[in-house]
Formats: structure tokens, C-alpha cells, sequence
């Protein structure tokens, strides 16, 4: 038990923890697997991201809609040479279920876990299906670290062999409903035994200065490694939507502007008007201040005390990535062989 | 209480079929309250089912007859004379009740009129919220007497997950966010940090999860051999 456990606290032999560990402001990607089961993508995707990030987020049936699995997906960016952290949701697995995929998982290679309650189904494409949420998300953690640490399955059954090593995250919404309580939320994720943490999107950094406050407070950066959440905007509508649609996530009314002011070249012409190489130019345009916004929010959020890493979400974009990563001065990535025993 | 809506009538119609001797049950308590099987509406799909028969030109025959409480054996019998000259009884009871008369009358063939919904509250005339699970191991004593298990989307015992804005459940603007409740009640209590601890995995064991479920009282029993199968 915990034998590969060294004098230098890490927990697992993962890239992002010896990342972490050794102090270097860390950068994680998101991949999406396909609604197929088409190897390509993914083989496509990785080729995007390699070399960008110390590890890569696998969604889990993102937003309830159904795509290749999180951690088959996850074992094909293994071959590709890339880290994956497989995200697992509560809202499809009973504590069975998870605790044999985590196993089959660890033995797959698979080295990060992101532990998420998981959108409910109805905002996806199956929303008469029967949900589970048989554990929440800080329950999964804790089930976890005691499989990692302890040796024992979640009935208190012990096992023995090979325990998954797992890097164990859990997500932070810092503005989510209801407010005040956010800082405390993630202190009973750390309790739990979340090693990181990856937030919501941030596009308000001074409401996010906040945040970091109290939870520098409470001492919980010192306890967990905390990744801002950070995304590309496609353009000025996309921007709109998140501020109003989407719940927990800030928008200042400046980023839309920036957003809108990049489109204004072809602002004067109408709708109707619009033709396929103006609108694609106007999109090029729009995409590079979203990627320029994202370095620059990259650069703010890295000075924050207690933020030890972006997570960038850049979704069905994956293109956006290698820009964001070399703009904000983090290519090429630190090469971690392994850490002092 | 237990909250039920009636059936669309062209289920009702197809679920009736052939039958030229209907019998509406009624049922005096719960349906009664939400105005979903009570006598009154009982009186009223007999007629509608008369009408339409007569527009269809079938052969049908359509009473109908209220019991105070439908999931009690004793006050169905009452009405065995009813059921006795019926070939199909349409039950305006919960699901509950439509399985009493199935089980009490094992001869006929009984359907539902009604979508048993839940088990809650009226909070005002003409809305029902659902307040319980039935999960078999309160958890009120913990959040502040508002449930988590019936009133999240997620059943989340460490809530409140990301999802809700202004008060509201991410999956439905006219949903409360439960967590938001137990949340303001026990700021508003002085009790907060009976949030901060970590509620373990529940024990689904008592709710519907470890299978059908049944409480036996020696202490009430008349009869003291083993309680018999269900």
C-alpha cells in the first residue's frame, strides 16, 4: 500500500502531479470524444493538443449527450503519447459501476481523474433516460482517495494488488449560486481528498481575485492545486450566451465589446449582404481576439496567488489551443522526467 | 399526501377497449384533495365516457361509485356488489388503489384513470410541489427540513452543485434549487455549518433501491405466526 508513495508526497506518477509538484505553473487541455466510434478523432484531436498541455481532459458524456467514453478515448491519447484526465460524472454510474471503471482505467494507464456530479440528462439527447447520482461528486472523491490510499472499496471491503493511483480533481464553480458558500464547497472537496481542482470559466478576473481571497484564507491553495478555468470565445454571440444563459459564469460587458469591436469591419454591411468569405473573414477575426483574450486572461489569473495552472477549455477547438498555450509565453512545456525521492 | 393527474382521455379510451360495463372507481382521500379522482371527477369521466360511447355508437354502460380510501381492503368491499356486475373497473385512485382492487378482485380487470405523480403539497389552489421520496431514511434532521433527495434534480447530499441561478434548478426556471433553500434556511438558522461537514453515501438500501418494501409491527399484529408473503 502506497509503496510508490517517495519522500516528495506524490501520490501518483502522474505528469500533471510531478508538474505540480515541482512547481511549475501547469496547463491542461480538453479533448471531446466523437459521437461515433471513430479512432480518428481522437487521433486528430491529440495531434493537436500533444505537446501543449501536461495532461488532457476526457469529457464524460459532456452536457448528457452520448459519445465515445471517456476513458476508452482516454486509453487511445494514452498510445498517442498524451495524458489523459479522465473525467467520470455521477450521473450514469452506480459506486459499482465507478469503482470497476476507475480499476479498469488505472490499468489502462490512466493516470488523472476529474470527479464531477455531471449535467443532468435532461439537456441532453437521451433526457428520458433514468439518471443514477447514486454518490455526488464529493462522495466520489472521497471513495476514490480511500481506493487510492486505503486499499478499501467503498463498502469498507479491503482489496488487495494493485490500487489505482489516481490524481484525483473535482471541479469549482467560484461564482456559481449560492456565492458566499463557493469558498467553503471547495473546502469540503479538498477535504475529501481532491488533490485539484479545475474551476468554471473565468472571464472576470477581479471577481475572481475575490474568490482566490477567501480561499487563500481558508488555506485551501496550500492544500490542493487550483487550475483556472480559461476558454477561447468564437465570437461576440457565444460571449452573450455564456453571460446569460449559463449559470456560475461572469462575462464583464469589456469582453463582449472587444469581442464585438473585432467584427466591426464588416459591421457596416447587412445581414443579407453577408457573403461566405465575409463571414468567414469575420470569424477569423473574431476567433483571434478570443484567442488574444484568453492569452491576456491567462496572463492575469497566472499572477494570482494560489493559481497553479490554467485549464483550457477550448470546445470543438481544439485548433485554438497550441496559439493560447505559445501567446501566453507556456510553450514549450517543462519537461518532467520524475521527481526527488 | 400522494398527488395524481388523470390520464389523457384517448389513453383512457384505449386502455378501456371493448368493455360495455364500466365501473369509474373514485377514491375519498388523497385524489380527492387534488382533485384528480375524487367523486367529482369520477361523476364526471362516466359522463364523458357515455357521451363518447354514444358518439361511436358502442354498446357501453358507464357508473360510477366513490370509496373513502381505495388502498384499504375494507372499504372496498363495500362496493363488491358494483364490481360484481362489471366486466372492467377504471380506477381514479393512485396506483396504489388500482393495485388494492387488482389484488381484492383478482377476477376483474381493472386499469388506471390516473398518473400517480408524487408525494407532496399543494402551495396554493391548482399547484402541487413534491416534498418526499419515500428514500426510508429521513435526512431532514440535516438540512434544515427541506429534502434534498426529493427537491434536487441530482439528489445531492453535498450540494449545491454549479448549476443554479437566482434560486432556481438549472433544469427548470420554475424549479426551486433545493440547496438554495437548505442554504438560506440554515444561514437564516444560525446552522451553517452543519453544511460544512460531508455527508457520506446514502444508504439506498431502504429506498426502492434494496427492492419492494415492507414494514411488519408484531407489536400491532393480531396474528402472531410469520407475516405472509405479499
Amino acid at each position: 500500500m502506497i509503496e510508490n508513495q517517495g519522500g516528495n508526497g506524490a501520490v501518483s506518477d502522474s505528469i500533471l502531479e510531478r508538474t505540480l509538484r515541482a512547481g511549475h505553473f501547469a496547463v491542461t487541455s480538453e479533448l471531446g470524444p466523437p459521437q461515433s466510434a471513430d479512432r480518428n478523432v481522437i487521433l486528430e484531436k491529440a495531434g493537436l493538443l500533444k505537446g501543449y498541455s501536461e495532461a488532457v481532459n476526457i469529457t464524460d458524456n459532456q452536457t448528457a449527450i452520448v459519445r465515445m467514453s471517456s476513458i476508452g478515448a482516454g486509453a487511445i491519447v494514452i498510445q498517442e503519447g498524451l495524458e489523459p484526465v479522465i473525467q467520470m460524472t455521477c450521473r450514469d454510474r452506480n459506486r459499482l459501476a465507478i469503482q470497476s471503471d476507475l480499476l479498469g482505467a488505472y490499468a489502462l494507464g490512466a493516470r488523472n481523474l476529474l470527479c464531477l456530479s455531471g449535467d443532468h440528462q435532461s439537456f441532453g439527447n437521451h433526457p428520458t433516460a433514468k439518471n443514477v447520482f447514486d454518490l455526488d461528486s464529493i462522495q466520489l472523491v472521497q471513495m476514490v482517495a480511500s481506493m487510492r490510499d486505503e486499499c478499501i472499496f467503498q463498502c469498507g471491503d479491503a482489496f488487495k494488488g494493485q490500487e489505482p493511483r489516481l490524481f484525483i480533481g473535482a471541479a469549482a464553480a467560484p461564482f456559481a449560486d449560492p456565492i458566499d458558500f463557493r469558498p467553503y464547497r471547495l473546502a469540503k472537496k479538498v477535504q475529501a481528498g481532491a488533490d485539484f481542482i479545475q474551476t468554471q470559466l473565468i472571464y472576470d478576473v477581479p471577481a475572481f481575485e475575490e474568490y482566490m481571497e477567501k480561499v487563500r484564507t481558508m488555506g485551501l491553495h496550500e492544500q490542493t492545486y487550483i487550475l483556472a478555468g480559461v476558454g477561447p470565445l468564437k465570437s461576440p454571440g457565444m460571449a452573450r450566451y455564456m453571460k446569460n444563459n449559463v449559470p456560475g459564469l461572469l462575462v464583464p460587458d469589456q469582453i463582449i465589446e472587444r469581442m464585438t469591436a473585432a467584427g466591426e469591419p464588416w459591421a457596416h454591411i447587412g445581414k443579407e449582404d453577408l457573403t461566405k468569405e465575409d463571414k468567414a473573414a469575420r470569424s477569423a477575426a473574431w476567433k483571434q481576439e478570443g484567442i488574444q483574450i484568453c492569452i491576456e486572461l491567462i496572463n492575469e489569473l497566472r499572477r494570482i496567488e494560489g493559481v497553479a495552472g490554467v485549464h483550457i477549455m477550448a470546445i470543438e477547438w481544439e485548433e485554438a489551443v497550441g496559439p493560447i498555450v505559445e501567446g501566453a509565453g507556456l510553450h514549450p512545456r517543462p519537461a518532467i522526467e520524475s521527481l526527488p525521492a | 399526501m400522494i398527488i395524481a393527474e388523470q390520464k389523457p382521455f384517448e389513453e383512457i379510451k384505449t386502455l378501456i377497449g371493448e368493455a360495455e360495463n364500466i365501473l369509474v372507481v373514485g377514491c375519498g382521500t388523497c385524489v380527492t384533495v387534488c382533485f384528480a379522482g375524487g367523486d367529482r371527477e369520477a361523476d364526471i369521466l362516466a359522463s364523458s365516457l357515455r357521451m363518447n360511447g354514444q358518439l361511436e355508437q358502442r354498446s357501453r354502460e358507464v357508473k360510477h361509485v366513490t370509496v373513502q380510501r381505495q388502498c384499504e381492503w375494507e372499504y372496498l368491499d363495500e362496493i363488491a356488489p358494483d364490481i360484481e356486475e362489471s366486466d372492467l373497473l377504471l380506477s381514479l385512485g393512485c396506483g396504489i388503489g388500482v393495485q388494492a382492487i387488482a389484488e381484492h378482485f383478482p377476477e376483474k380487470w381493472v386499469v388506471p384513470g390516473l398518473n400517480t405523480t408524487f408525494m407532496g403539497l399543494p402551495l396554493e389552489q391548482g399547484v402541487w410541489s413534491e416534498r418526499c421520496a419515500a428514500c426510508g431514511d429521513c435526512v431532514l434532521g440535516l438540512t434544515g427540513g427541506i429534502c434534498p433527495i426529493a427537491r434536487c434534480s441530482k439528489s445531492l447530499l453535498n450540494g449545491p452543485c454549479g448549476g443554479s441561478e437566482d434560486g432556481h434548478c438549472e433544469i427548470d426556471p420554475d424549479t426551486s434549487c433545493a440547496w438554495q433553500l437548505i442554504y438560506e434556511r440554515l444561514t437564516a438558522m444560525d446552522r451553517l455549518d452543519a453544511l460544512l461537514e460531508i455527508q457520506p453515501p446514502k444508504n439506498w438500501k431502504t429506498s426502492r433501491d434494496g427492492g419492494p418494501r415492507k414494514i411488519v409491527r408484531q407489536d400491532l399484529r393480531l396474528v402472531s405466526e410469520e407475516a405472509g408473503d405479499d
